[in-house]
Order: C-alpha cells, then structure tokens, then sequence
C-alpha cells in the first residue's frame, strides 16, 4: 500500500502524476516537481510522511507553475507487478473510461510504447 | 479597496465620502454616514433629518421594499455581493430603480468581481467598490465585451427586439 | 427553424472573444484557477475525470444538417471522433483542450451555435419536445416559445447568478415528450377554456414550477391554468425574481425552486409571483406581436407533398422483412402530414454507450436529413435522434442506409432503449459506473424478438443522487451508490416522467454491479407473467403494486 499525487493537466486536463525528479526511488527529494501521464511512471510513497512531503511538493509546484489543478492523494496497491488504485473512482481516472479502452491512459501507453519500438 | 463611478465611457476613481457605522459604535452626530437597515430602522427620524448625507447598507437577504418610502431622503443605497455567485442585490437593485424610481447613489459592494460589471450596469448599478488592482482599466474594457442585450431593464440600452422592430 | 440575425450572431461572437481572453488570461497565470473556474462554468466547460468536458448548447433540440456536420467536425479536428448526446438535449464532448475551446466556441458561432449557459447556476438550455414541428397531436409549435425564452435568459442581467440551475421545458402537445413535471418551470400550450382561463380557442401556457429530480425529487405544480403568449416573458421574469429573492442559498441541496416551493407552499408561492406579475405586466416584456410573428415565421413548416397516406412501398419491404417491420413499429411515429412519418435514429446499438455517435454517424445523419428530412434533425431527452419529416414511401432505402451504419437499432420505447447519465467513466461527481450497467442490459436483452415481446419500456440509470439519468422516473430507475469505495446499485420501480408522471419507488436493498442485469432480468419476467392485455410494465405495476417484484427479487414473501 503507498500513496501517489494526482492532478489535472491544465492546458488539456489529461489527469498527471507526481514524479520527484532528484530522487525516483524515494526518499528526501530536492522539491524538483516532474508530472508524468502514467501511474507506472509516478513516485509512489511508502508512508504518511513521505506522502506529504510529495503533496507538499506537488501543491508547491501547482502554485508555481499554474499547470497542474486539482492536486490530492490517492492511495494505491501493487497487484501482480502493477500499480493499482484501491478505490474505483481512482481506478477510473487513471486507466481511462472502461467503456472505451481505446481511448484512455492503457491506450495511451500502449501506443506510446508502439512508437517506441 | 477602490471606489469606482460609472461615466458615459468608463469609470473614474472617487473618494468615498462616507463613514460605515459598525454595529456597535454610535451613530455619530455629523458627516455623511453608511448605516444599516437595522439602525435606520431604529434611528429613522434622526437620520432622516440630518443636514448630512444617510446612506443604507443592505445585506443580500433585506428587501428593498421597506425603503420604498423614504427613499427621496436617502442618497446612497449599499447592496451587498457576500460572495459575487449571490445574486439577490441584482433584483435589489431594479426594484430599487425600475419600481421605486430610486435616483440616488447605487453602490455595489462586496465580492464586485469585473466580470459581473455587466450585468450590475444593466441592473442599476453606478458605484462599485472594488477589490482588483486594476479596476479602472477592467471597468473600461470587460462590460463593453459583449455588446448586444436581449433583456429590457432600466437602463435604457435598446434590447434586440427593440432594434429590430425599429422602436 | 430559427436562424440567427445580425444582433444574435453579434452577441454569440462576442462571448467568444471575451472567453479567448479568459482563457489567455489563465493560461498565463493572470487569474488563478479559482478565479477561472465560474467564468469556464458560464461557457459549458467543466474538468472531469479524465479532461476537459464542453457541453454544447441544442437549442431545443433542434438542429440543421451543417450545424450536425459541424459538430462531426469539431468531435473529428478538436477531441476523439464522438460525441454524446445529453438528457437535456445537449451535446457533450469529452476531450476538449483548454487551449483549443476559444477556437471550438468560434467553430460553434460560424453555426449559429454555442455553449453559453450550459453550466452554472443561471437558465439553462429550454427544451422541448423532439417531435414539434411534426407531431400529429400538437396545438402549435413550441419551439417559437423555446427561442423567445432563449433569447430572453441569454446573459440576462438579473438572473445569473440564481440560487442553483434553473431549466425551463415547453411542450405543445398533450401527451407529454418534454418531461415538464420534472422540471424547474415547465409550460404546456394549451387552448383556453372561455370560462375564465383564456379566451375560448386562444392558444396560451399552462404554468407547472417546481419540478425536478436529484436528491429530493418533486412533480412540479400548476401555479397558473392559463397565461397568455403574449405575457410570458413577463410571467417568467415574475417567477424568476420571486425565485431569486426566496431561494435557499445556505445549503445547495435545498437550493432549488422545487425546495422553495415546497416550503414555501405552492398557493403561497403562486401569489407572490402574481403580486410580482402584476407590477410588470404591462412593462415593455409584454411581447410585441411584430416579434412573436418574426420568430414564428422561423417555424412554418416545410412544404409537404400531398401524398397518399400508405406507402405501399412500405407496407411491402415489412411484409417480408420481419426486421424491417420491427424498426417501423418501434421507431416509426406518426406524422401531422399525411404520408410522411416522424423516424427516430435510436442511439442506443446493444454494448455500446447510450447517446453516443461518432463523427462519421453524425455526418451521415446530416446527409440523410438533407435527402429525407428538409435537412431538418432533432436530439430527444431520451438521448435519440430524429429525422421529423420522411415521406412514408422512401422509409425503406432510409432503413437501408441507417443499418449499414449501425444505426437502425430498432428499440426505440423498448427497454434497451435506455436513458443513462456518463457515470463514474466520465463524470467527477458520479458514486458509480451508469454505462457499463445499461450495455449489460442492453446484451442480455439484445433479441429483437424478446424486446418486442416485453414492449414499451423505460429503464434509466444515473452514476449518483443528482440523477442526470432520471432513475427517478424510469419504469425501473437504477441509482449507482459509492459504498465504501465500490460501486453498489439501487432499484426503484414506478416512476414516469410522462403525462401520467410518478416517482418511482426503492424496491428494497440494493445490489453490486454484477447482479443488477439479472435483476432486471427478474422484473421483467415478473411484468410479463402478470400483465393483462396490452398493460405496459408501468400499467401492470400500478395495477399489482410492488410485492410480487420484491417477491421475486428477494425471495420473501
């Protein structure tokens, strides 16, 4: 179980993850806010206070820049090797409409996957 | 806090010759004060004989209608936008103009956001108390930004239907 | 229909120049999200769960063939290539980029179109009903009343900034298409009775306020038998101040006129609003005739051809084409001219999402209204399209064509026809997923024949208590629920939004996502087992109350 921060893209609202550029892996960060488009690529906190250390950042950022809104917490689980938020509404926002799997996040990523090979 | 007078092109800056009598102070005995509905309703014969200038503040839930009688004896009336998605005083304010024929000052304040300055022009409205640093240039530009009006309201700007029908 | 002049083009292309600069002005930091927020709100522009969502204002509901090509056009350059069609007669897209609205907006304007006042707390979009214009039982055309309105709500001064949204519907017909029970204001035209309402054979308004759905849902009540059309404007504006005045504002559940009148008891309320009427009866909105005949001539119908009323091209293809005959009787309704019949497009293929159509649908349609309907399209409440005006004979070659397309699903009234709000897929304030509920449904009742069989049916499903589904006035209304961060589902029975209006009732508790279908399923076989005659599944319902459906559902007795 581990928390990740959650925001809306401003320019397209395309839902984004925090990321702390100093430090992917974890631990005290420099406060260098990175947003990325999948969960799989955002920095997951271990604990409370590591989590509100990323909100911190992440609303420091926010405020900063004026590109991200909408700035909380969610909570999330690992579930055979994938990130996977626990509640469904979450869920929802961050895999994309479950009625057209063409269209949200795990298109998105397979695609940009596509174009990487 | 700027306060701001409607002109036939824009606003310009005026200074606020009034004193808002908080709740509990006394009313003083001289100047141009800003009373509430409560106190003028307490105090009305002395206020209303004052050499001086009485203004009433309303809060968005006070009717207008009791003032009806006395407002040839008022020069300032205050409505207040708690928060500027409130929108009682912008019927305050017709009834105050189009069904009182009140022509005294009309003082929007509170929440006056500039892009509600529209519609308070359209509803009677020809002061505005300000919060923004950049009121006057907002004035100038943001209620000028949508040109046409469907509704008749006692501004006297021809409606749609009026110009089409050439009346 | 109504088509722009110089002042209504003037106003809309306004409001897109003032939105770009709102726009420009938040995306270099000049106003802050909060101070952003309203002003995107008054322009239809929401964030949802996934991105931006713009709703798109259908006047009433009705469209030409280049305004539904432009909206194909827009869905296709600016988001995902569909879009979808709204209980309120709206269009929704669900991609737009911040960045990219001003532009969409002048898109929009080229067309006469917009999305002014499709969110917030002011006049929203007026509806009506789909079929005016065409409807054999209408007194006269509403949508001449719906422009008036909409022109007088647009930006209007006063009325901006209510205590919560305000939607107003107009029917011109008795038998209800518009849902005006269950709205905030709504009129139903009507002959005056020359017994103190209206003069005898003068077309005038039923007055009903205070109707609505969400988390305490009302039937509206008639505060006036008979207003006269030249006095709505003013009888509105009467309403709308009284509104204004007395509406909640501490508390947004209890904000809505519905709440107003019900505490402040319907006679009361109905006087205030005279006593205010009476003030500005008289006033310059009293509508002058010049203008009630200016947009009237908008509305005169299409020259129809004098045509045989029975098509034996028709009658022919049903003969031997049992599908064919299914799509005529479910989709099919009858026409004031003889010879041409209303044909609905039902947007509700089985496992697909209701009310969505993809760019190359729409473009289609467009094509189609332009051979076989004066170019003329309408959007229903119930999340369908329509072609008003299709002579009889050619109802074959337009099945034809509407098949290849996938869109000559014909339920049309049947259960899978069923009216569903986005839910937990799209929308921020959902508890629960709606889309995936209605095509469960939708597959295991995808036989024609057994859709057939089960006849007039409504099924309606809202992802939360504000019941943009209307789950409150489904024959079974389904409610999605958060428990504990799942999706749980609610049923209720009873409800129509008819002319026969009810509020349906909770059957008992509720169910996880995977059971709803076959509950559903239990419903139904406990309606066909029971009915009588031709009884709908309301009809039996009312007739044997909900003891035997529980029965069935629960197992107790």
């Amino acid at each position: 179980m581990g928390q990740v921060v959650i925001a809306s893209r401003l320019s397209d609202g395309l839902v984004v993850f925090l990321r702390d550029k100093a430090d992917p892996s974890g631990g005290a960060g420099n406060g260098r806010a990175d947003w990325v488009l999948q969960l799989a690529d955002a920095e997951v906190a271990d604990d409370d206070s590591r989590a509100a250390e990323l909100l911190a950042l992440g609303e420091a950022d926010g405020a900063a820049i004026q590109s991200v809104v909408d700035i909380y917490l969610i909570e999330v689980e690992e579930e055979t090797g994938q990130l996977r938020p626990t509640k469904a509404r979450e869920a929802i926002r961050c895999f994309g409409p479950t009625v057209r799997p063409d269209l949200g996040k795990l298109a998105l990523a397979e695609r940009a996957l596509a174009a990487g090979n | 806090m700027a306060l701001l007078e409607k002109r036939d092109s824009g606003a310009v800056l005026i200074v606020d010759r009034y004193s808002k009598v908080e709740e509990d102070a006394a009313t003083p005995e001289s100047g141009d004060v800003l009373v509430s509905l409560e106190r003028l309703e307490a105090e009305r014969e002395s206020l209303l004989a004052r050499a001086d200038s009485v203004g009433v503040w309303l809060r968005s839930d006070q009717s207008p209608s009791g003032l009806a009688d006395d407002l040839g004896k008022i020069e300032l009336v205050a409505l207040d936008f708690p928060v500027f998605s409130d929108g009682r005083a912008y019927s305050s304010a017709r009834l105050l103009r189009e069904r009182y024929g009140y022509r005294g000052e009309l003082r929007a304040v509170g929440d006056v956001l500039a892009e509600q300055l529209g519609f308070m022009l359209r509803s009677g409205f020809d002061t505005f108390e300000m919060a923004s640093p950049n009121a006057l240039e907002e004035f100038a530009t943001i209620p000028k930004e949508v040109r046409v009006v469907y509704q008749p309201t006692g501004d006297g700007l021809a409606t749609a239907t009026e110009l089409r029908l050439g009346t | 229909m109504y088509h722009y002049d110089e002042y209504d083009h003037a106003l809309v292309k306004d409001r897109v120049a003032q939105f770009r600069r709102q726009v420009e002005r938040r995306l270099s930091g000049d106003l802050t999200e909060e101070q952003f927020r309203p002003l995107r709100l008054m322009n239809g522009l929401y964030l949802q769960l996934h991105a931006y969502m713009l709703r798109v204002a259908i006047p009433y509901g009705t469209l030409d063939s280049r305004q539904l090509r432009k909206l194909a056009y827009i869905a296709r350059r600016y988001d995902k290539g569909y879009g979808h069609f709204t209980t309120r007669q709206n269009l929704q897209y669900n991609w737009p980029k911040l960045e990219e609205t001003p532009d969409i907006l002048a898109e929009l304007a080229e067309v006469e179109m917009h999305a002014i006042q499709t969110s917030g707390n002011c006049i929203r979009n007026t509806t009506s009903d789909q079929y005016a214009g065409a409807a054999a039982d209408e007194i006269e055309d509403p949508r001449i009343w719906c422009e008036i309105v909409r022109q007088w709500s647009t930006l209007h001064p006063e009325f901006s900034f209510l205590p919560r949204k305000f939607k107003v519907a107009i029917t011109g017909s008795e038998n209800d298409r518009a849902a005006v029970r269950v709205h905030d204001i709504g009129l139903i035209m009507k002959h005056g009775d020359g017994e103190g309402a209206g003069e005898a054979g003068e077309v005038g308004f039923e007055v009903i306020v205070g109707g609505g759905l969400g988390r305490t849902p009302f039937l509206g009540k008639t505060i006036r038998p008979f207003l006269a059309k030249e006095d709505l404007l003013s009888y509105l504006e009467a309403i709308l101040r009284t509104y204004n005045m007395l509406g909640r504002r501490d508390n947004k559940y209890k904000a809505r006129i519905k709440v107003t009148l019900h505490e402040t008891g319907a006679e009361e309320f109905a006087r205030l609003v005279e006593e205010e009427w009476a003030e500005i009866k008289e006033s310059s909105l009293k509508l002058p005739k010049p203008e009630m005949d200016r947009i009237a001539a908008h509305f005169v119908p299409p020259e129809f051809r004098a045509l045989e009323s029975r098509a034996t091209a028709e009658e022919e293809r049903a003969a031997g084409d049992p599908a064919f005959a299914s799509w005529v009787r479910n989709n099919i309704v009858e026409h004031k001219a003889s010879g041409y019949a209303i044909a609905n497009i039902s947007l509700k293929p089985v496992g697909l999402p209701p009310g969505d159509a993809t760019s190359e649908q729409m473009d289609l349609v467009a094509d189609l209204a332009d051979e076989y309907s004066f170019g003329e399209i309408r959007v229903t409440h119930t999340q369908n399209l329509v072609l008003p005006h299709v002579e009889r004979s050619r109802l074959p070659e337009l099945y034809d064509r509407l098949l290849a397309a996938g869109l000559a699903t014909a339920n049309v009234g049947l259960l899978s026809d069923i009216i569903c709000c986005p839910g937990l897929d799209y929308c921020t304030l959902a508890s629960a997923r709606s889309i995936p509920i209605s095509t469960q449904i939708s597959e295991r009742f995808a036989d024609q024949g057994r859709l057939d069989l089960v006849g007039q049916m409504q099924i309606k499903i809202s992802g939360c208590i504000n019941a943009c589904g209307h789950h409150h006035v489904g024959h079974i209304g389904i409610l999605g629920v958060d428990r504990k961060g799942e999706e749980h589902y609610q049923i209720q029975l009873g409800g129509s939004a008819s002319e026969d209006a009810s509020l349906g009732k909770i059957l008992g508790r509720g169910f996880s996502a995977d059971q709803v279908v076959d509950v559903v399923e239990q419903l139904v076989d406990v309606y066909v087992e029971l009915r009588e005659g031709d009884e709908r599944f309301i009809d039996t319902y009312r007739r044997v109350g909900q003891a035997p459906f529980k029965e069935k559902v629960y197992g107790t007795a």
